[in-house]
């Protein structure tokens, strides 16, 4: 079963704290935020960083690689999808989805690369396909 | 300081509504309220500690104080969710050995059906200012079942866990449901019969969700003096923990929960450990669920959890672990979308032997109580009790 329907998605709620992070979204770039102090990058963005409560935050850009964590394609939505996590290749797991894809063929630590899918009113939403 | 021995649960009490259409929710809140205490043989005005969650209608516990006449001197309104109630039970124990109150009072109550929730297939957003996850979470519909499932789906990738074990925990619940008369499901099911029921959210099929059911519950507990002038059998708090497991900045790990510490530090404070426990109530919005905080506990190996409640091994009378002896959530009971309160319960009941008979442990003198509120696969909030007949 493929994702041929088209499912509708809410636009996230954007705060001055994570606009730079919807702006790049809006120009097909995934950012990551990453600390400076103990060099670990964090997901969702943060200025703080949630590991060494730095503030010496920046944001790099994901390469867009990253393998699937662990999937549930949701089968009694009007238009079933893939629920993931999947792992960027830059470490953090991120929520997303997989789509343009074979539902029954998922698997976890699948490659997968980044795509975006546009939203109801908003900024596009990062997302990944099987690489 | 320690709460161990400090407090006793004296008075309980389960709502028998599944489906709530006739009753307001602060109704049903002074219903148990009620019935608890008459349980544990004291009146309202013997009650000077309240605690509360997220069910109780207005801000924290003051509509509920006010609704239910009373005079706290303590109150608690924290939320994690489900578990809440176990974490209330601590909290209570706490608050009673620090001096604060003497009587607590722990209420629930949800009417999900009769307001025709969607509760588990739909993506709900909180409304109000957004959490700062949400931006990044809800607009992929994230559900509560595809939330718990991709648990499930990753367990079964590291561990080989298959869906018959999971199954299992079905299967072991409606067991004990059949002799539950206020159970919603009491029809005894086979393992073919979960693993062939309609799939909901890869792996995760109808049969292993958990009712969706209307009701409360009420538990009243007590300091020591209070305890021995009561005439009803007495449950001693011998441990309680608290975590808040999260994504961790995206080092998330779906194959375990916060029952991993909650677990370790009640049995630790109890001075007891998973095997002296005689009757376990799990929290079970799902199968994996209860897998998973069973190896969590201390009660399997992280990853042998499938072959611990395989072939009815959680079947009173029949198996080693006997658990959820009420039908729990999967069969009985999940008022509001809340199942800790109901865990502690029928813990009470095996420990004052007053479960039903068919299900009765003999001999039960401890037992331990675990919740998990929110989402497994996102943010939870885990609580354990360990509680033992004196």
């Amino acid at each position: 079963m493929a994702d041929t329907k088209e499912r509708k998605l809410p636009a996230p709620s954007i705060s001055a704290e994570t606009q730079a992070y919807w702006d790049a979204a809006a120009k097909g770039k995934l950012l990551v935020r990453k600390c400076t102090s103990c060099g670990e990058a964090h997901h969702y963005p943060r200025t703080i960083c949630p590991f060494c409560f730095s503030d010496k935050t920046e944001w790099i850009e994901a390469s867009g690689k990253g393998t699937i964590y662990s999937y549930s394609v949701m089968r009694r939505a009007p238009v079933p999808y893939a629920m993931a996590y999947v792992t960027l290749a830059e470490g953090p797991r991120m929520v997303t989805n997989i789509v343009d894809c074979d539902f029954d063929k998922l698997r976890c630590e699948l490659p997968v690369r980044l795509v975006f899918r546009p939203t109801d009113g908003g900024p596009p939403l990062p997302m990944f396909t099987p690489a | 300081m320690s709460i161990k021995g400090k407090a006793y649960i004296a008075g309980i009490y389960e709502h028998p509504t599944r489906l709530a259409k006739d009753l307001s929710l602060a109704q049903i809140h002074a219903e148990v309220a009620k019935e608890a205490l008459e349980d544990a043989g004291l009146t309202k005005d013997d009650v000077d500690g309240y605690f509360c969650a997220g069910d109780a209608p207005g801000l924290g516990p003051m509509s509920m104080v006010e609704y239910m006449g009373l005079r706290p001197r303590h109150v608690d309104s924290t939320d994690t969710g489900g578990s809440s109630y176990v974490l209330h039970v601590g909290h209570a124990a706490e608050a009673i050995a620090a001096g604060k109150c003497k009587v607590a009072l722990i209420t629930l109550a949800g009417r999900p059906r009769a307001e025709g929730m969607a509760t588990g297939t739909v993506p709900r957003s909180r409304g109000g200012t957004p959490t700062p996850d949400e931006p990044f979470e809800f607009p992929y519909g994230p559900t509560v079942v595809n939330m718990y499932a991709m648990c499930a789906m990753r367990h079964m990738y590291e561990f080989g866990t298959t869906a018959e074990q999971l199954a299992w925990i079905k299967v072991a619940a409606s067991h004990h449901a059949q002799h539950n008369p206020h159970a919603l499901l009491r029809e005894v099911v086979t393992v073919e019969d979960v693993v062939n029921s309609p799939m909901i959210s890869d792996p995760l099929r109808r049969l292993d969700c958990c009712v969706i059911t209307d009701g409360g519950g009420a538990i009243v507990v007590v300091a020591p003096e209070i305890a021995r002038s009561l005439k009803r059998p007495k449950v001693k708090l011998l441990g309680a923990s608290e975590f808040i497991k999260t994504q961790m900045g995206g080092k998330v790990d779906l194959t375990y929960s916060g029952a991993r510490f909650t677990g370790q530090a009640a049995f630790a404070e109890a001075g007891v450990k998973p095997s002296d426990m005689k009757y376990v109530s799990i929290y079970d919005s799902f199968t994996i669920t209860v897998l998973m905080q069973l190896e969590d506990l201390g009660f399997a190996e992280k990853g042998k959890g499938g072959r611990l409640v395989a072939d009815g091994n959680l079947i009173s009378g029949v198996g080693k672990l006997p658990f959820n002896t009420d039908g729990g959530g999967l069969c009985s009971n999940h008022p509001g979308n809340r199942g800790g309160l109901t865990k502690v319960l029928e813990a009470v009941r095996q420990l004052r032997g007053e479960a039903h008979p068919a299900v009765q442990v003999k001999n039960c003198d401890f037992a331990l109580a675990h919740g998990t509120g929110g989402s497994l696969g996102l943010r939870h909030g885990s609580a354990t009790v360990i509680l033992g007949r004196e």
